[in-house]
């Protein structure tokens, strides 16, 4: 009994219990929500947003932030668009590579700039923010690659699917399956809590603080030259501003999803059912007949609902915690 | 150097040589020296590759372009020094403008209201933020994350696709007058009396201290009697109140406002605060930097308009700007740490390291 409290005080279990009532009531005004065909269009919908937010919990663990992810989606999925254009015979486990290859580079980028450099994450991602977004001007000329420009292969990778999972889905499955594994049984995982949580003491404990802050960086670029791919494929259009403004949404599911903004604090499953909740508000204002210029409110409503009823919940049980210990 | 750091300076022993060394290598490593050669370089580079740019009332015109976000780096400058952040400042202007654009569909609304209106709402929206910030005392990026996508979005609300468009003809003075019989924009006179103010603000009165104090340290604040949620308070309103203002200047110079207005602005206005020496993690920073820096990102982005460089490619050098002018502080830092080093060799004793590292 006790341990079934514990759990339902669980950040993720409140999760879980706010998406419930929240889709119970959509499926009220709109039980078109809950067929099957629906819920994979949300899911298909959300991989990219949960593979993204992902990444960026491991870069707001270690106190950081990424802003620049959805410039690189941008830079990412245009040169792909361009080499697919150019020479449509290439495979896509070669455009793959190439969109991990961009990826790493742009990863890399920001963390040199963070760990050797000793640029503080904002700022470093506050300028790769401008750069990859202007990179992707260079590279287009200005023009967009469309539709019928593009190889049916390409067009068709994000909706290959296996037993009812999209390519979509399975990239999402997987870096979530590894980063939560990551982070919860492998050492370098820990330490990303420990940089995050009290640096001092992380430094003295010996951690490698060029490696636990170069780490995220270059992870969050390779899901984000994955997600570049997958994003400029689905939507088969390749535009100069593809993805702009996305970054705010990845932190919002991080945010939303208990992850502490100054770091230390957070886990992938939190992200995963915070990205999940915005993908259902997203998806349920059109099937609701709410104009979808209500999205980005609402989302901003969320996010702030979200932190004050976590800062509220961290204040009580440190209270509690506080009281056990001079009650003992 | 600036007023702040001669105030800061500790133990200034008059006349000897080794102190008149150190205070020359200080003058000639310090940021708003860079920053003022950066500025004169992009002159000389922009009259080099264009013959419009050195006409006066081009670049007087010009200047309207740039002082919008200029108005909101001043309080945003007070923000950062708080070490706090605030990127909601973009949807703010929205909100704003929306409102004004209400008001204005009315007809009937004398014209002295738009511009309150517009101020009242941005100083409603910047208080919100700073009581949500510091009466529960959440972190300004996760606060400000929400109010952006909250203050944009009820602006999709109220307008979604469409436009406000039928301001009164007189409404175009504050973006587009000039003053007087001159050729000076309203604009840039009413950046002056701004930038003044708040340089006095942080430099010249008790409130400008305790912005210092409460960056560097703000438990010692406290502890000193300092009311920091007060403080920081104060200076999210201030930011609010600027966009007010940024609001009525961008809606009147463009006589139209739709939902998406100034998106991507609250960037703009970090990069210039940050690049005019404000320490990101507060407590450093003043008024000459932030203004040095306002005047060469935006003669920067005028010249580079001049020969017809689109505003993405512009981001680049921006960004790689911002870049460089974060590493170079510690650069230039360790060169003046060896030069003083030098000159105290020349001289008779060592300098003392405090002196070197306080003002680094």
């Amino acid at each position: 009994m006790k341990s079934v409290l514990a759990l339902l005080r669980r950040r993720e279990a409140s999760l879980v219990v706010f998406g419930i009532v929240l889709v119970a009531l959509i499926a009220i005004r709109a039980p078109r929500f809950l067929d099957p065909k629906n819920l994979q269009y949300v899911l298909d919908d959300t991989s990219i947003l949960i593979m993204v937010s992902l990444g960026q919990l491991l870069v707001i663990l270690i106190g950081g932030i990424d802003l620049s992810v959805a410039s690189g989606i941008g830079l990412s999925g245009m040169i792909t668009a361009l080499i697919n254009k150019a020479d449509p015979g290439i495979p896509m486990v070669g455009i793959v590579a190439i969109a991990l290859g961009i990826g790493v580079i742009l990863g890399s980028f920001n963390g040199f700039l963070v760990s050797i450099a000793k640029i503080p994450p904002i700022i470093t991602t506050l300028g790769t923010l401008s750069i990859y977004r202007g990179v992707v001007f260079l590279f287009s000329g200005g023009a967009w690659v469309s539709a019928d420009e593009m190889s049916k292969a390409y067009r068709d990778f994000p909706h290959f699917s296996i037993l009812g999972f999209t390519t979509l889905m399975i990239a999402a499955l997987v870096i979530f399956i590894i980063i939560a594994t990551f982070l919860r049984y492998t050492r370098t995982g820990r330490e990303l809590y420990g940089v995050g949580g009290n640096l001092t003491a992380a430094q003295y404990v010996g951690i490698n603080l060029r490696k636990a802050n170069f780490l995220p960086f270059l992870v969050s670029g390779i899901i984000v030259g994955l997600a570049g791919l997958l994003w400029i494929s689905r939507y088969a259009s390749a535009q100069n501003d593809s993805a702009t403004g996305f970054e705010l949404q990845t932190v919002a599911a991080c945010v939303i999803g208990g992850v502490s903004i100054a770091g230390g604090k957070g886990t992938a499953l939190g992200v995963l059912l915070g990205a999940i909740l915005l993908g259902i508000i997203k998806n349920a204002l059109t099937l609701i007949d709410v104009s979808p210029f209500w999205q980005m409110a609402l989302q901003g409503f969320v996010i702030l609902v979200a932190i004050v009823t976590n800062t509220l919940v961290d204040r009580r049980n440190e209270r509690r915690a506080l009281e056990r210990r001079s009650l003992a | 150097m600036s007023s702040n750091e001669s105030m800061m300076e500790p133990g200034a022993t008059p006349g000897g040589r080794r102190i008149g060394a150190s205070r020359w290598v200080m003058a000639a490593t310090a940021w708003e020296t860079v920053l003022g050669v950066i500025l004169v370089a992009i002159f000389i580079l922009n009259s080099a590759i264009s013959p419009y740019f050195l006409d006066l009332g081009n670049m007087l015109d010009a200047t309207t372009f740039f002082l919008e976000t200029a108005i909101i780096a001043l309080p945003m400058m007070l923000v950062i020094i708080c070490a706090d952040i605030d990127i909601s400042v973009a949807s703010i202007i929205s909100l704003s403008s929306v409102f004004m654009g209400m008001a204005a569909q009315e007809g009937h609304v004398p014209l002295f209201w738009l511009p309150i209106i517009g101020i009242l709402v941005g100083v409603a929206a910047g208080f919100l933020n700073g009581i949500l910030i510091t009466g529960l005392n959440i972190p300004s990026i996760a606060v400000t994350i929400g109010t952006l996508s909250l203050y944009r979005g009820i602006s999709y609300v109220i307008l979604g696709d469409k436009a406000y468009t039928k301001y009164p003809a007189s409404f175009e003075y504050f973006g587009q007058g000039y003053v007087g019989p001159t050729h000076i924009p309203f604009e840039l006179v009413l950046f002056l009396v701004l930038a003044v103010i708040f340089g006095l603000l942080l430099h010249r009165t008790p409130f400008g201290r305790k912005v210092y104090t409460v960056g560097n340290n703000s438990t010692a604040a406290r502890f000193s009697g300092v009311r920091v949620q007060r403080v920081r308070l104060t200076a999210f309103t201030l930011n609010g109140l600027m966009s007010g203002v940024a609001a009525v200047l961008l809606t009147s110079r463009i006589m139209s406002t739709r939902p998406n207005i100034a998106e991507g602005w609250e960037l703009q206005v970090i990069t210039i605060v940050v690049m005019g020496g404000v320490s990101i993690m507060g407590g450093k920073g003043n008024i000459f930097g932030v203004i040095l820096s306002i005047f060469s990102i935006g003669f920067l982005r005028y010249g580079m308009s001049l020969v017809n460089i689109p505003g993405t490619v512009m981001n680049i050098v921006i960004g790689f700007l911002l870049i460089i002018a974060i590493m170079l502080p510690g650069a230039l830092a360790s060169l003046r740490r060896r030069l003083i080093v030098r000159a105290a060799h020349a001289g008779s004793a060592g300098p003392g390291t405090e002196d070197i590292e306080q003002a680094g």
